[in-house]
């Protein structure tokens, strides 16, 4: 997770968060981390780029982004399978 | 100084058509100008269509009058804002003060985008004519020096907004006698930018667009161009066939809510159709038709929706999104749509929303699904709503 | 039509800076002397914004406190480029990725009226906003738009601004169009030394307009007027001298001429022809040894005629009477001219 953390980080351009301030449960939208629809869509290219997986819609980003746990566990369990 | 504003002519290009006549025929007749992409090299091809003005660079040039390998951008502006000014029977411009206020987003980047695969390889190549007409001002001059128009242009670019701003500013440089004659609107082509840059927001619908529709799924991108000629009464007089409608009112106002997204109760858009009606010293209940911004996408029309529930309350005026036909035109749609507005009083024209299927469930109305004619319409809004939250509605009255 | 406030980001760090020591450039351009954002700018909004879109949300922010404004009634900006960085970084990465894996945030920031859209979204202005981009009339246009809303008397403040940025990609495409100099003249010798090209300018310059004075205005616009495309030199002094005589004035009339002079040989004819022709007796400046050469540089123009208007100082002049009248004169590219007359308060 501080790995996704770091990369979350630098996708977003967040300068001023460093990896440890996000809580693994905190959530990353509006209250917690304030992130925003644009930031959700940032976040899809980096699960494309970085862990080959594709969201169908933005909408199912929602679910998948409240936290970084929950995108670990998207991650873990969508991950194509290397032979 | 508070003049009238009238309309004396209309020019407009899309996928449905090359000019007004062909656009009457295509509205009447249900036919959409969405299609798989044929003239835009993209690798989307096969997944994104696109409602694209059915013909090439050099034949577009052909129909302008201008060289090929400028902009299609400026060529589209030619073609359309030239029939705008001959419709408009104004014989000599050179006699008036004559302005041309255009809009565009991108300018001449559908020829950029292909100079920046040379450039990147290496800064010293791409051709330079690929560049200089990139700046949004551009496509704009090359119509203005194409139509003669010399005392005053402008270029306005505001997102999906740009070209109804540009009407707007045309309306009140007449108003306060700084011009006679104004042809104002806008235009854009379809650029891998644009498309590409809409992908990412994940916003493009894979099907043809279902504007207003509950199982909306985004919008299908477009292009072409539509302007209107707008003249002092002075002007309006002496012209052989009478103006066909004034342009009433106008408001412009900032949703200030977020860079891309519309606020969910749509303040933007009800701040501006608000605006325009107490311009025209009208009552939500005077307006006979609305030409909906609506572009399939979630998020707009579910504002715009909320925004005209709130401002109409019982009373629903018949209403449409044009772009069921000609996709979202982006710079060009307010002057597009305009022109549409301005055929439906001309006419007494009620367009169809094509492909509605399930009214929205927050939504106490729905939009009209056929083609009607002979229908008494007298007072016609039209929206425009753009990123950064810049909503502009006009308001289009029967002299 | 009063200008309340005036602030800006350019090559220069101040105007009282300018009068002691100005900022000097060597090779061919002069780049923005630029503040810590981080203290200016909400670091929830700035991690998104290019360089530009800082630029022009700062230099708004301090010319509305300059002015006292919470909210103005209209935004309205000029940018010829537009987000030039944002632009070319989705471009670029359109090309290398064939399509595939872009990210929204540099599209969503390359559209034109992104800084006057974060201002609204910043000061949370329902209120009028426009962004006008029409090349060397980007500015001219966004200014005329608030005079004539002014005027209908549908506002009575705006807050206005010119805003364009060099980028290495586009300093390297215009240099290849030959409009910077080859030569080391560098900024301090550029208009005495002429040759071929100038030097490339840049700025974010807004300014706080209003119906009415406030007792502690910097200086009162009394007149902008743009024309498009003159044949010949003789064409731009009919337009002058009829511009003057609309204004009821002589040209003995002004106190100081601002001239767009930027070193390049075939541009400054038409200034040393009026310089000869029009103005002779009038004491006259330059400023784009100052700014550079961009297509909103008269933004940057009109920030320095209000403060010598403001303050009576006039940078590399000393002037026998304290200036209460200023013209300025501006062309691009022989395309766009523009002529501003304004007065002291």
């Amino acid at each position: 997770m501080a790995d996704l953390k770091k990369q979350i980080i630098e996708q977003l351009n967040l300068k001023d968060v460093k990896p440890e301030d996000i809580g693994d449960d905190q959530p990353l939208f509006v209250e917690g981390l304030g992130l925003d629809s644009i930031d959700a869509l940032e976040l899809i290219v980096l699960l494309q780029q970085e862990y080959k997986i594709k969201l169908a819609n933005a909408e199912e980003g929602q679910s998948v982004f409240r936290s970084v746990r929950t995108m670990a566990q998207y991650i873990t369990e969508h991950q194509p399978k290397t032979v | 100084m508070n003049f009238p504003v009238f309309i004396a002519g209309t020019g407009v290009i899309s996928a449905i058509g090359n000019n007004v006549q062909q656009h009457l025929h295509a509205l009447e007749n249900g036919t959409a100008g969405m299609d798989n992409m044929t003239y835009l090299d993209s690798v989307h091809k096969h997944r994104l269509p696109v409602a694209e003005v059915k013909m090439s660079n050099e034949e577009l040039a052909g129909l302008a009058g201008l060289p090929a390998y400028i902009s299609r951008t400026a060529l589209l502006s030619s073609i359309a804002a030239k029939e705008a000014l001959e419709q408009s029977g104004i014989n000599d411009i050179r006699q008036w003060r004559t302005g041309f206020i255009s809009a565009n987003t991108v300018g001449g980047m559908d020829k950029t985008e292909n100079f920046f695969i040379d450039f990147l390889k290496d800064s010293r190549k791409g051709r330079l004519r690929n560049v200089v007409h990139h700046e949004c001002g551009a496509a704009t001059e090359i119509t203005a020096d194409h139509l003669g128009i010399k005392h005053y242009v402008s270029t306005i670019s505001t997102a999906c907004s740009s070209s109804a701003n540009a009407i707007f500013l045309g309306a009140r440089l007449i108003k306060q006698d700084i011009l006679d004659v104004v042809v104002a609107g806008g235009t854009d082509a379809l650029t891998k930018f644009t498309l590409n840059g809409f992908n990412t927001l994940m916003i493009l619908d894979q099907q043809y667009c279902q504007p207003f529709d509950e199982n909306r799924r985004g919008l299908n991108l477009g292009e072409g161009a539509g302007y209107i000629v707008m003249v002092s009464e002075k002007i309006a007089l002496s012209l052989k066939q009478g103006p066909v409608c004034t342009l009433s009112g106008y408001c412009n106002a900032n949703d200030a809510y977020h860079q891309t997204a519309s606020s969910p109760d749509g303040t933007g858009s009800f701040l501006a159709m608000k605006g325009a009606l107490e311009k025209s010293g009208l009552q939500p209940g005077d307006i006979d038709y609305i030409n909906l911004h609506g572009t399939g996408t979630q998020n707009n029309d579910i504002a715009e929706g909320t925004a005209i529930k709130l401002l109409f309350k019982d009373r629903y005026p018949k209403m449409s999104s044009t772009k069921s036909f000609t996709g979202h035109t982006l710079g060009a749609s307010g002057g597009i749509e305009a022109v549409f507005s301005v055929l439906s009083i001309q006419h007494g024209l009620v367009y169809p929303n094509l492909r509605f299927e399930t009214p929205m469930k927050e939504l106490p109305f729905t939009p009209e699904t056929v083609f009607s004619k002979g229908q008494p319409i007298n007072h016609v809004l039209s929206n425009s709503f753009g990123f950064g939250g810049n909503c502009s509605s006009l308001l289009f009255s029967k002299t | 039509m009063y200008i309340q406030a005036a602030a800006g980001i350019s090559p220069q760090r101040s105007f009282e800076a300018i009068l002691m020591q100005p900022e000097c450039y060597t090779g061919n351009r002069l780049t923005c002397c630029e503040p810590d954002y981080a203290q200016l700018i909400d670091p929830r909004m700035i991690r998104r914004m290019s360089r530009i879109i800082k630029m022009g949300v700062a230099a708004a922010k301090e010319c509305l406190q300059k002015a006292g404004w919470e909210m103005p009634d209209a935004i309205i900006t000029g940018t010829a480029y537009g987000c030039l960085a944002d632009t070319e970084l989705f471009l670029s990465k359109m090309v290398e990725n064939k399509e595939e894996l872009l990210t929204p945030t540099a599209f969503i920031q390359s559209t034109h009226n992104t800084v006057g859209a974060q201002i609204a979204l910043l000061l949370k202005c329902h209120n009028y906003n426009n962004t006008f981009v029409h090349r060397g009339f980007s500015f001219e246009s966004a200014l005329l738009d608030a005079v004539t809303l002014i005027k209908e008397e549908e506002i009575s403040t705006a807050l206005v601004g010119g805003v364009d940025e060099i980028t290495p990609v586009s300093h390297a495409i215009l240099s290849r169009f030959g409009l910077y100099r080859k030569d080391d003249t560098g900024s301090a010798a550029l208009l005495d030394v002429p040759g071929k090209g100038t030097m490339a300018g840049e700025g974010a310059l807004f300014f706080a307009l209003s119906d009415h004075p406030s007792g502690n205005d910097y200086a009162k616009l009394d007149n902008v007027y743009t024309f498009y495309k003159p044949a010949d030199i003789a064409e731009v002094k009919d337009h002058i001298v009829s511009f003057l005589q609309r204004n009821e004035l002589q040209a003995q009339d002004i106190d100081l001429v601002i001239s767009g002079e930027n070193g390049d040989v075939s541009n400054d004819a038409v200034y040393t022809a009026l310089k000869i022709g029009v103005w002779n007796t009038v004491p006259a400046v330059s400023f784009k040894q100052l700014c550079g050469e961009y297509p909103t540089a008269a933004g940057f123009a009109l920030w320095l005629a209000v403060h010598i208007l403001h303050t009576g100082k006039v940078p590399g002049l000393t002037p026998a009477t304290r200036p209460r009248r200023v013209l300025i004169y501006n062309h691009y590219q022989h395309i766009h001219h523009s002529i501003y007359l304004l007065t002291a308060c």
